[in-house]
């Protein structure tokens, strides 16, 4: 199994450790709810080493990438971010990724862990033969720093001024004399970024974030806040097998261009399911496949990620229902072993008041 | 939080339950290490009032942020109270898991079952090689 740059940190300071996409990674340091609490409230640092990344470069990059993700990337500007899937020609999800703009024919591409060697094999069939695509994944240290305290942390790490990065929009910055990039994006729902280092400084600056007040946080907290803000997890939500188009992520699927599996994903009569939020009455949790039926009885649809929502304190879920059924509001029943729990179909995210695409100046008074 | 001792006034289970005689009741917990294992604890499910219980039987289930775990009766018997308290705060179960946040009492119990049991020094032998 792959280690990140931070295993030993991890292991020094007692994390629960378990196998996530081919890694080793943390799954707890003191516990879930604590540090889900910690990066809603304060700042958390999450190891994310264990993602990929990719180049891709050429003056045909622009054009080659449009016709690989779902999301627009030619009218994307230097320096801005876009989240979207890539897609097989009958419409299923390979992967969700972002694709970050460079420059005008360089392009940075991240992409999920268990999935980094064929989404590589795929972009290289897919884009012209001058264009050139390279995985930098292993030399790529990544840290998510993330929370209202972040923008005062990262402000006393990084040589140059972090006031002005909006959401969704990266830049480079310097960190102990070397450039790395930072981009104001996550996957937790509070403001927040995401850092890409090399290898020692990884590892300073995971010591530094925690120097100044963030505390670690392992992939169990990093899922219910992804969770809580309806944020998809791919194996989970996404996967190769169900059309794109019904996760309802519109935002991420482009209508004005073609790419792999554009006609699929956007035909009307693929969409026979919709993602949608289910809350349930109780505290009991709701896993991933539970069965899904409608108060007649009637199966309706399926979980596909379940938890306790520490800020709710409920239980919530996301899962896909038939359209006929999928109306925001209905109540249902989910079948979670022997037990009957009774849900209704809610709009995400669950949780209201994150502060993602708040500006930074807010939180550096 | 810091490391709890396993209290020698009780035996315990190879499931991680605890159980301690205490005025003509069984009563019942989880251990220290087994509350540790499982996480933030969400939910409980707590066996009726009333219901007869066989030695190594499921009767309850706990549940946390990443797992659902069964809870077996220790002993055989009825089950005479509940601790309702831990309906709405569960994590009392990680807090307290020798102290205010036993789960069940049983009446009638054989006592006989008591004798299969671990007491505190062995069941912490047996929680280090079950890590």
């Amino acid at each position: 199994m792959k280690k990140t740059f931070l295993y030993p940190s991890h292991v020094s300071r007692g994390a629960t450790m378990a196998p996530f996409g081919g890694f080793d990674m943390p799954i707890q340091y003191e516990g879930i709810i604590a540090e889900h609490f910690h990066t809603r409230e304060s700042a958390t640092v999450f190891d994310t080493c264990h993602m990929g990344e990719f180049i891709i470069k050429g003056p045909k990059a622009a054009a080659d990438l449009d016709g690989i993700v779902s999301c627009p990337v030619a009218s994307m500007q230097i320096g801005q971010c876009r989240y979207g899937f890539i897609c097989n020609e009958e419409g299923g999800v390979l992967d969700d990724q972002i694709v970050y703009r460079m420059g005008s024919g360089e392009f940075f591409m991240v992409v999920n862990a268990g999935t980094q060697d064929a989404d590589f094999d795929w972009v290289k069939n897919h884009i012209s033969p001058a264009t050139l695509l390279s995985n930098v994944s292993q030399e790529t240290g990544k840290i998510d720093l993330q929370g209202p305290s972040s923008p005062r942390i990262i402000g006393k790490l990084l040589a140059d001024p972090i006031s002005g990065l909006k959401y969704y929009r990266w830049m480079y910055n310097v960190y102990k004399g070397k450039r790395i990039i930072v981009s104001r994006t996550g996957y937790t729902g509070e403001i927040g970024f995401e850092i890409y280092l090399d290898e020692r400084q990884t590892v300073q600056f995971w010591d530094d974030c925690l120097a100044l007040g963030a505390k670690p946080a392992g992939l169990g907290a990093r899922d219910t806040l992804r969770l809580e803000m309806g944020f998809p997890l791919y194996g989970h939500e996404l996967d190769e097998n169900r059309n794109a188009a019904q996760s309802g992520f519109s935002r991420a699927i482009s209508s004005d261009k073609t790419f792999i599996g554009s006609s699929a994903v956007l035909d009307p009569a693929n969409t026979q399911e919709l993602l949608r939020g289910i809350t349930l009455d109780g505290r009991r949790t709701a896993r991933s496949g539970d069965r899904i039926y409608a108060e007649s009885g009637e199966p309706i649809g399926v979980v596909t990620s379940g938890s306790f929502s520490p800020c709710l304190e409920r239980a919530i879920a996301m899962g896909y229902v038939a359209v006929p059924h999928s109306v925001v509001g209905r109540r249902v029943v989910v079948a979670a072993g022997k037990n009957q729990l009774p849900a209704t179909l809610t709009t995400m995210p669950f949780y209201q008041w994150a502060t993602a695409r708040r500006a930074i100046s807010e939180f550096l008074t | 939080m810091a490391i709890v001792p396993t209290p020698a006034d009780r035996k315990y289970t190879t499931t991680h339950e605890w159980v301690k005689v205490d005025a003509g009741l069984a009563i019942v917990g989880i251990s220290y290490h087994a509350q540790k294992a499982l996480g933030d604890i969400t939910f409980i499910e707590l066996p009726a009032i009333g219901k007869k219980v066989g030695k190594g039987e499921s009767c309850s289930v706990i549940e946390s942020v990443k797992a659902a775990s069964d809870i077996y009766a220790p002993v055989s018997g009825d089950i005479a109270e509940t601790n309702t308290l831990l309906d709405a705060k569960p994590e009392e179960i990680n807090k307290d898991p020798y102290g205010s946040a036993w789960l069940f009492k049983i009446t009638n119990f054989n006592g006989a079952d008591l004798a299969g049991l671990m007491d505190g020094a062995a069941y912490d032998a047996f929680a280090e090689s079950d890590k």
